[in-house]
């Protein structure tokens, strides 16, 4: 067993009812990720997953490995049904421990988010939160110069700032990565992983580190689907009226888009917390993102900074979203959508 | 019995209003002039403890009892007089300049020690994470020095249901513990017995405002001059509860130096670099109908619009 790999926690969804077994986006791109990490550091790309009757779901293990996977850990329970903090977080360390690993990636998921400081903390390693890009560079600390560690890019402070943060001496290496940010990459079907079936009491967890009993899962639809929507109509608190609500529904059906909002638009209960945009909501990246009565706090800005066209309209000609948008409306939401609705119908 | 509740909290920089005063002319934060705040997930966690403890009920034997500890210079008491305000119990400042530069490893290292030293307790409260660097971190770590259950992205406490039909009971070892946890496809409700570490999110509540009485009582709160000084061996009197904030430094938690602050942190920090937002190109496009159909025009040529 070679050391020094990247190991990348595969995240399902193994236990929600009545939706069909699948891997989580995020920990593919991971993979995807990791395979170019590991083509520098010439080693291999593992993945660890945890759930029950994998056994019937070899044709989605085998899927996983078509993104790059080299090895599979599966550890196949009936207790894991369920996440649960403690047996997935003493697993996965008793894993690491075995393999020595020299980077373990997580996505930045509620799951991800709630064991890999667990993790991180029996094994006194560096873990890095929310990450939005991984390198590999050199880091230089007392004429001491360490190559290829990993370079972890995060925004921090409020999103006021990008830091790259380095664990230099830690082994592993540990990171939470956000969905959306790294590329997949195309699958080569002819791409094979090797599977090893791990056993829980083998990985020391007991019975006794079963601490939370799952009474019961509520799944909720979600009404919008941000992440993967070309276009965006958001609105700010200075187009939260009722009105002016109706009119950004409008547009974005006639665009063909999806309804957003700022922070203080779903704090202010006009739409739910699914449709908002920002560092504490969702980061998007759609081709045309129109911002309608929205300031550009730094907040909101980090969360679609990076869409291909941004569309800025606003009654206040200072207004900081203007420094970021490709085009800049002056003018009032009411007035102006519906321009923007006429033209687009004319047009055809 | 009496529910023993810690709560940590953190004093962090406003990151979340940025003012026009702190911005710098290149776009950038100057981040000296941004006030000092309760971090908010942390007065959520707060009032989760608050509600707890009222809501066991009067003229039975049960009660509960709030302490709430922070990590942080001689400043950070501002935040445990703040949450002397809501009604708390007690406060703990741990405070040394070798915790200076802690990552969320080294944090949470010296939280437990400190909430070690205070003995007993069964439910630990923490905000999910602190705005200025966004981590979620140090909750599970802290439960993991701890050894203790955790539930992390609570939205709500649902019920403390205790096993034992004596309301007299002395321990709280039976008692069971039901939340509503928050995940991306929905709710997990969950059960835990104590001692269990919960973090908690803004969405839980709406942490009450300080109390004018409780204001009145606390208003001379601050740490001693003794208590920076090794010197100090000031007994915890009743006399001084109002005034005298409890310090620990690195002695009174028996911590490990090379475990905490800079020499325990194994994340290091190679660079930070200022967001700047700007475009370079960017169209100004008057209110009228010409211009915004020339623009849906350009948008469609582009395959923006279809």
């Amino acid at each position: 067993m070679s050391e020094n790999n990247i190991l990348v926690f595969i995240e399902n969804n193994n236990g929600n009812v009545n939706v069909n077994v699948n891997v989580l986006q995020v920990s593919l791109e991971l993979i995807s990720k990791a395979t170019e990490l590991a083509k520098t550091l010439n080693v291999k790309v593992c993945g660890v997953i945890l759930g029950f009757n994998f056994h019937l779901q070899n044709e989605m293990l085998e899927n996983i490995a078509h993104y790059g996977l080299d090895e599979i850990y599966v550890i196949d329970d009936p207790r894991l049904k369920h996440f649960t903090s403690i047996p997935y977080a003493k697993a996965i360390s008793a894993l690491i421990r075995k393999l020595n690993p020299n980077i373990v990636l997580f996505g930045a998921t509620t799951t991800g988010r709630d064991i890999a400081p667990r993790i991180a903390s029996e094994l006194k390693c560096g873990l890095t939160a929310d990450c939005t890009d991984l390198q590999l560079g050199e880091y230089t600390i007392k004429n001491k110069t360490y190559q290829n560690t990993l370079l972890q890019i995060r925004p921090a402070f409020g999103g006021n700032i990008m830091a790259t943060i380095v664990s230099p001496d830690s082994s592993p290496s540990m990171a939470t990565v956000r969905e959306g940010v790294m590329r997949l990459n195309s699958v080569d079907p002819n791409k094979k992983a090797i599977i090893v079936n791990e056993k829980l009491s083998d990985l020391n967890v007991f019975d006794s580190d079963f601490q939370t009993e799952v009474v019961e899962i509520i799944l909720k639809e979600k009404s919008v689907d941000l992440k993967n929507a070309k276009i965006i109509v958001a609105a700010g608190m200075g187009a939260s009226s009722e009105g002016a609500i109706t009119l950004i529904k409008d547009l974005a059906r006639t665009l063909g888009g999806e309804v957003a909002g700022s922070r203080p638009v779903i704090d202010a209960g006009v739409l739910t917390k699914d449709h908002q945009v920002g560092q504490t909501g969702i980061t998007v990246r759609p081709t045309l993102y129109i911002a309608c009565g929205i300031s550009g706090q730094i907040q909101h800005r980090a969360g679609m900074e990076e869409a291909k066209r941004i569309l800025a309209i606003n009654k206040d000609p200072n207004a900081p979203i203007f420094s970021i948008a490709h085009y800049s409306i002056v003018g009032d939401v009411m007035d102006v959508i519906p321009k923007i609705i006429s033209a687009y119908k004319n047009k055809l | 019995m009496c529910l023993k509740i810690i709560v940590t909290v953190k004093q962090v920089p406003d990151t979340h209003n940025i003012t026009g005063d702190a911005m710098k002319a290149d776009g950038t934060v100057n981040r000296a002039l941004l006030p000092a705040i309760f971090n908010p997930e942390d007065l959520n966690a707060l009032e989760e403890a608050l509600k707890i403890k009222e809501n066991i009920r009067v003229g039975t034997s049960a009660s509960a009892s709030i302490t709430v500890v922070t990590m942080g210079p001689p400043k950070a008491v501002e935040v445990l007089k703040e949450s002397l305000y809501r009604g708390v119990d007690d406060v703990v400042l741990v405070s040394d300049s070798k915790f200076a530069g802690a990552d969320t490893l080294a944090t949470s290292y010296v939280l437990s020690l400190a909430i070690k030293k205070l003995g007993h307790f069964d439910l630990i409260i923490c905000g999910r994470q602190a705005i200025d660097g966004d981590t979620a971190q140090v909750g599970p770590q802290l439960a993991e020095k701890l050894n203790i259950n955790q539930i992390t992205n609570v939205e709500e406490i649902l019920e403390i249901t205790n096993g034992s039909a004596a309301t007299t009971a002395t321990t709280t070892a039976t008692t069971t513990f039901k939340v509503k946890r928050a995940t991306e496809n929905g709710y997990e409700i969950l059960k835990s017995k104590f001692p269990l570490l919960l973090t908690v999110t803004a969405t839980a509540n709406s942490p009450r405002p300080a109390s004018a009485k409780k204001v009145m009582i606390y208003k001379n709160f601050s740490i001693k001059e003794s208590e920076l000084s090794y010197l100090s061996n000031a007994a915890d009197t009743k006399e001084d509860k109002h005034n005298e904030c409890k310090v620990w430094n690195v002695n009174d938690i028996g911590a490990d130096i090379n475990l905490c602050g800079v020499s325990g942190s194994p994340t290091k920090v190679k660079s930070i670099q200022n967001v700047v937002l700007t475009v370079s190109e960017s169209k100004q496009i008057a209110n009228t109908n010409e211009n915004i159909c020339e623009l849906v025009r350009e948008l469609t040529r582009e395959h923006i619009l279809s």
